[in-house]
This record gives C-alpha cells, sequence and structure tokens, in this order.
C-alpha cells in the first residue's frame, strides 16, 4: 500500500488483536499507528504476553507499548522498547510450536493466511484416506485428550466410529474454566479455522454430520471469532455443519456430560456414566467430546503423520503441550513444547521466576482442581503418568506461580469455596462436603483444635475423592491436600508432620 | 419476547441461546418472560426457572446498575487482585454492581476484569479506581 499523500509505501505494522492484547491496550496502540499514517494488520499473538501490546514492523518488535511510544518507533528512536527480531526470540526459538506453529504470523479470519500456510491440507488428506486410515493415524500419533484427563483421542474416536446412531455429532469443549489457562481462546482468536478443520477431519473419521463449538461465554472475543470463521469456511467443510453454543458461567459445565446437558437446554449437571458420551452423547446420539486443544492439534497430524507427532514426548505423554504460563510469573505467555520439560525449567528458565522478584513459594498445575507443588519437586517432568505419580495432575497445563507472600491455608479455602460455589449440586460429597472444608479450614486459620480439624479435612478429602461424581468434588482434594502436606507450617502445624 | 422466540427454533435445545438472549434484551428473565418461554418450547415453568437458577449468567431480577466484572480466580490472586477490592468497592460504593468472576483467560496479565466484552488487564489500584468511575 502507498500512502495517497507521499506517494511513499505504507510502513506495515503487526498487532495482535488477542484479548490478552486488547486488555493490555492494543486498540490504542494500533490506532495511533494508523494515525501515524501505517498500514495496521491485526494478526494472532506471539504469546509472550508480557510484552503485550506488541507491535512489529518488518520483522522487529517493539513492546510492550503504548500509543505514546508510537512516534519515538517510527523516527528510529525506539530502542528502549525494541526486542529485535521476534522470531529469534529465545522464547520462541526454544519452544517446538505445533498447534501454535502461526501464533503471531496470520491474520485470524484471512482465509489467504490461513491456506498459505498449510491450512487445510490436513482435512485434504482426511478426505483422500477414509475414515479407519484416519482413526488409526490419530491412534499413532498418541495424542491424549488435552482437556484434563488425558484419554486417547484415537480410541474415543474408534469407539464413536464404531457406534450406530441416527445422527453423530462432534462436541468441541471451549468452556476453558480453569484459571491458569487461555490456550483455547488463542486458538479460538488466532487460529480459529485450525480448529474447524480438526473437527471436520474429526467428523470424516467418525461419521457426525454436526458439531457444536461450547465457549464460555467469558469469551467473547473467540465467541466472535469462532462465528465469523465458521460462516467463512461453511463450504470448505460441508455438508459437516458447525455451530457455537454460548456457555452461562458454570464451571461444571466443563464436564464432558455436563456440557451435554447444557447443550441440549437442562440444567448443567453431570450424568452418571455409563453410558459414555461415546456411545449415548447428545441427544442420546455417539458423540465425540474433545476439548479445543485436541482438535486443534489433529490437522497437523493428518499432514504429517501419526508417527512425526510421536516423536515428540516421552513415555505415553506424546505430541507437544502448549503449556501456559501464568499468575506472577516474568515472562507469562503460550509457551508450546513437547513433553518432558520439567516445571523448574518451565518456571524459572523460561518463565523467569516471579514478576514481583520475590521468591517462588508455590505453583499449581492443572487449574483449581490441580496440586500446589513446592520448588523441591521442580524436577518433575512434563509427564501425565509423572504428575500422576506425584499426586498432581497436568490437567490443562496451566501453570500458575504464586511468590512467598502467599497463604496456603486461604489457598486452600478458596479451593473448598470455589468446589461449593460452582458444584453443580447433584452428588453429596462435593455440595456437602466443600462447604464442610470451608468451615473446618476457618477454624484451623482461627487456631482451634489444628490437629484434629486437619485430620477432620483428610476424612472428608477421602470422602470427595472417591464418592464424587465427577472431578469436581473428586480432585477437589488435591489443592487442599497438597497444601497442608507441603506447607503444614501455614495451617499452624509443625514442620515435621509434613513426612508423615 | 416475541422477535427473540422468532429467531431460534422451538426445542428445549434452544433455551440457553433464548435466555441469552432475553438476559441481554431486558436484564433480567422475569416470571412473565419464564411463563412465555415454557408455553413457546412446550417444557413446564419449573423446568425453565430450573435452568435459570442453575446458570450464573441469568439474573433473575432486574439490576439497572452499571457493572463490572473481576476476576478473582488463583492466577489474579496471584497477581494481586484481592489487594485492590478494597479500593474497588470503595469506588463502585452502591452505585455500580461489582460481580466475581473465576477467570477470563488473561491469567498471565492480570489482574483482569471485563465491563460488557471489553476486557482489562494489569489493573492496579489506579487504572481500576478509573474504570469504575467511568462506568
Ligand atoms: C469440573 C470439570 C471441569 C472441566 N472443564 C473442562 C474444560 O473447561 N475444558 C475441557 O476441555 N475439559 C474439561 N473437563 C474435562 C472433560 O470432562 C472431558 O474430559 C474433556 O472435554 C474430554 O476431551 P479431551 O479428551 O479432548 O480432553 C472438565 C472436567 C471436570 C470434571
Ligand atoms: S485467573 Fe484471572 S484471568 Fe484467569
Amino acid at each position: 500500500m502507498t500512502d495517497p499523500a507521499t506517494g511513499q509505501p505504507k510502513i506495515t505494522v503487526r498487532i495482535s488483536d488477542d484479548a490478552a492484547a486488547l486488555a493490555c491496550g492494543a486498540d490504542a496502540v494500533a490506532a495511533a499507528f494508523v494515525k501515524a499514517g501505517c498500514e495496521v494488520q491485526r494478526v494472532s499473538s506471539w504469546g509472550m504476553h508480557w510484552l503485550e501490546p506488541l507491535a512489529e514492523i518488518s520483522g522487529i518488535g517493539f513492546g510492550p507499548i503504548t500509543a505514546a511510544d508510537v512516534p519515538d518507533i517510527l523516527d528510529g528512536k525506539g530502542d528502549a522498547v525494541c526486542i529485535g527480531p521476534v522470531a529469534a526470540h529465545p522464547f520462541i526459538t526454544r519452544q517446538q510450536r505445533l498447534t501454535f506453529a502461526r501464533a503471531g504470523k496470520t491474520r485470524p479470519l484471512s482465509l489467504e493466511d490461513y491456506s498459505a500456510t498449510g491450512g487445510w491440507d490436513g482435512l485434504e488428506k482426511a478426505r483422500s484416506m477414509g475414515p479407519q486410515a484416519i482413526v488409526q493415524t490419530v491412534i499413532d500419533s498418541g495424542l491424549r485428550g488435552r482437556g484434563g484427563a488425558g484419554f486417547p483421542a484415537g480410541i474415543k474416536w474408534r469407539t464413536v466410529a464404531a457406534a450406530t446412531g441416527t445422527q453423530k455429532y462432534i462436541v468441541c469443549n471451549a468452556d476453558e474454566g480453569d484459571s491458569g489457562t487461555f490456550a483455547d481462546r488463542m486458538v479460538m482468536e488466532g487460529d480459529p479455522f485450525m480448529l474447524i478443520e480438526g473437527m471436520a477431519i474429526a467428523a470424516h473419521a467418525v461419521g457426525a454430520g454436526k458439531g457444536y463449538v461450547y465457549i464460555r461465554s467469558e469469551y467473547p472475543h473467540a465467541i466472535a471469532k469462532m462465528q465469523a470463521a465458521i460462516a467463512a469456511c461453511r463450504d470448505r467443510i460441508a455438508p459437516f455443519e458447525i455451530e457455537v453454543r454460548v456457555g452461562a458461567g458454570a464451571y461444571v459445565c466443563g464436564e464432558e456430560t455436563s456440557l451435554l446437558n447444557s447443550l441440549e437446554g437442562k440444567r448443567g449437571e453431570v450424568r452418571a456414566k455409563p453410558p459414555l458420551p461415546a456411545l449415548q452423547g447428545l441427544f442420546g446420539q455417539p458423540t465425540v467430546v474433545n476439548n479445543v486443544l485436541t482438535l486443534a492439534a489433529v490437522p497437523w497430524i493428518l499432514s504429517h503423520g501419526g508417527a512425526a507427532y510421536a516423536d515428540y514426548g516421552m513415555g505415553r505423554s506424546l505430541g507437544t503441550m502448549p503449556v501456559q504460563l501464568a499468575g506472577n510469573i516474568k515472562h507469562g505467555g503460550l509457551f508450546e513444547i513437547a513433553f518432558g520439560v520439567t516445571l523448574g525449567e518451565l518456571v524459572n528458565d523460561i518463565g523467569g521466576g516471579t514478576a514481583s522478584g520475590r521468591p517462588v513459594k508455590a505453583v499449581q498445575v492443572g487449574g483449581p482442581l490441580g496440586a500446589y507443588i513446592p520448588p523441591e519437586q521442580f524436577d518433575l517432568p512434563f509427564d501425565y503418568e509423572a504428575f500422576a505419580a506425584a499426586d498432581a495432575l497436568i490437567g490443562h497445563a496451566g501453570i500458575t506461580v504464586f511468590d512467598d507472600t502467599v497463604q496456603m491455608a486461604a489457598m486452600a479455602r478458596f479451593a473448598m469455596q470455589f468446589c461449593a460455589v460452582e458444584s453443580c449440586g447433584k452428588c453429596t460429597p462435593c455440595r456437602l462436603g466443600s462447604t464442610r472444608g470451608i468451615e473446618t479450614i476457618d477454624r484451623i486459620i482461627a487456631g482451634e483444635n489444628i490437629a484434629d480439624n486437619v485430620e477432620l479435612i483428610r476424612d472428608l478429602s477421602e470422602t470427595m475423592k472417591f464418592g464424587s461424581l465427577c472431578a469436581l468434588g473428586g480432585f477437589t482434594p488435591y489443592p487442599v491436600m497438597s497444601a497442608i502436606n507441603h506447607w503444614p507450617e501455614d495451617f499452624g502445624l509443625p514442620v515435621r508432620l509434613a513426612a508423615e | 419476547m416475541e422477535p427473540i422466540l422468532a429467531r431460534h427454533r422451538a426445542t428445549q435445545d434452544s433455551l440457553l441461546p433464548i435466555l441469552h438472549d432475553v438476559q441481554a434484551e431486558f436484564g433480567h428473565i422475569s416470571e412473565d418472560a419464564i411463563r412465555t418461554i415454557a408455553e413457546a418450547l412446550n417444557l413446564t415453568r419449573a423446568e425453565v426457572y430450573g435452568v435459570v437458577s442453575f446458570y450464573h449468567d441469568f439474573r433473575s431480577q432486574p439490576d439497572p446498575r452499571p457493572a463490572i466484572k473481576i476476576c478473582r480466580a488463583e492466577a489474579c490472586q496471584a497477581r494481586g487482585i484481592e489487594a485492590l477490592m478494597p479500593a474497588i468497592e470503595a469506588a463502585a460504593g452502591a452505585r455500580v454492581r461489582v460481580e466475581t468472576t473465576y477467570c477470563l483467560g488473561l491469567c498471565s496479565v492480570g489482574p483482569a476484569a471485563m465491563i460488557g466484552k471489553d476486557v482489562h488487564a494489569r489493573l492496579t489500584e489506579g487504572s481500576v479506581g478509573d474504570l469504575v468511575n467511568s462506568l
């Protein structure tokens, strides 16, 4: 583009329109560049959130900036906010971006950009190979569900493919309720066609005619982008159809059976399993329910092959994980890397420790139902089995960092409170156990019969763990008990009890 | 109500989309609205009421005050939201409704808030006070 006034080519500036960039003031920065005569392209976010708003001019990054920095940057006096070539930033070069390969590089709703960067290759390949071969490719890739439970995606697809029903469904779980996570949001806002392509491949593999993306209402930008993207590529995925459905502020609706009830227009109560949703899911029909990241990994797997994906990772945790660095961390953002990386590398080397500059006291991995982990365990590799063995979970791979000012008894209380607020109410251990839990932790914090009350929490945790219908009640004991076991002094217990 | 109902199929799976539209249009979901929806979808009023009461987004009472949603989930706690709450409450007073939400997906740049569809991050006592005052 040329500037009509000067006849000079306009300078092109790339700025993200992802919600994290917007929340940090990207629109004002974009407007300032437009006013200065530049051509502004709104692209996806590179995922270096501490640098947002980040402006990129001929590959060189400036961030974080405000509108006031714009004149200096255009005058070549932007050294103070210059980060050099964005693609060569160590935070980017250390990653293995398969799912986030386009992050920062393409305009989210541009079909042209999508096709030019390998978009639709996976779907074309899938259409040429037939359902059974697609399922086998996904099985070979070792891809496990990224929504939390880590169930092999290919096996789920095989079950749905073999099931009979008048209609089969692909349901994309975009409820992303876990604090410390935003990768689903970034996919939907930054690369929506990739998710649609993944759903279309799944539909082809299992014989589904209709798909839903269930997006939480807290994500208005993701909702808008997904709706626009679906409308833009309707012909490309036909006869398969996709509809966006919006949640209504219930965390438990991320649980797959609760989500299905919600889609059917009911209270989001958890259903007893069996029957599995794969056999009797939405409207009683065979249904694939997969997380955004699970489905978004599929186009790459189809176009590069299952074995190529399985080359990444360790043990039974294969491929890459888009890890989300959150909370009190210096370099927060999206870091995609093969399984096997240690927690310490992620938090300290890559994340740069805390944003406050104080020592790290605890990290919570896997959202509100995930365990709190102390720095002594930072050699733990990102691997489903290793985490399970340490009484922790990877979940949706959000890592929330806390510095030494955090009070772990308060965090344990919050975990119980969150469970009480968000319980669907269907089972007693979750609904009543969490309320008992709050009361008991309050007594501990007040210094009443601490040892007895801690014993009570242990018993209560066992009941919730084994008696709850779903992982909301079932996993709330993880943050609670990990807090007590690793930081007994925060509960007024002698440190010695920790070893027991 | 008529235009909203006309936009959706008259089946139970349209219930949440309909409730979202009613909430957006009228600011709450009244007894009358519940009755009309129940008739249109061939459900009982109790069934519709049960759904309205289950979801945090739906209000059964009107509240015309401007509102700000504050994230008070773990990652925003780690970034200091609790220390800002007294200032937020003070700025809001009775004039602005302060709603708690658990996570806006801005967990790397918190503390975070949302007003309508606008998102705000890296809140400080000053910036969040300005936001509340601007409502
Ligand atoms: C309380 C609760 C909340 C959940 N929230 C989510 C969520 O927000 N997103 C998600 O993908 N899975 C969530 N899950 C896991 C789902 O039940 C289910 O395992 C997942 O959608 C399956 O997809 P995947 O195999 O691709 O991970 C949640 C589970 C529970 C118990
Ligand atoms: S925890 Fe506040 S935005 Fe995620």
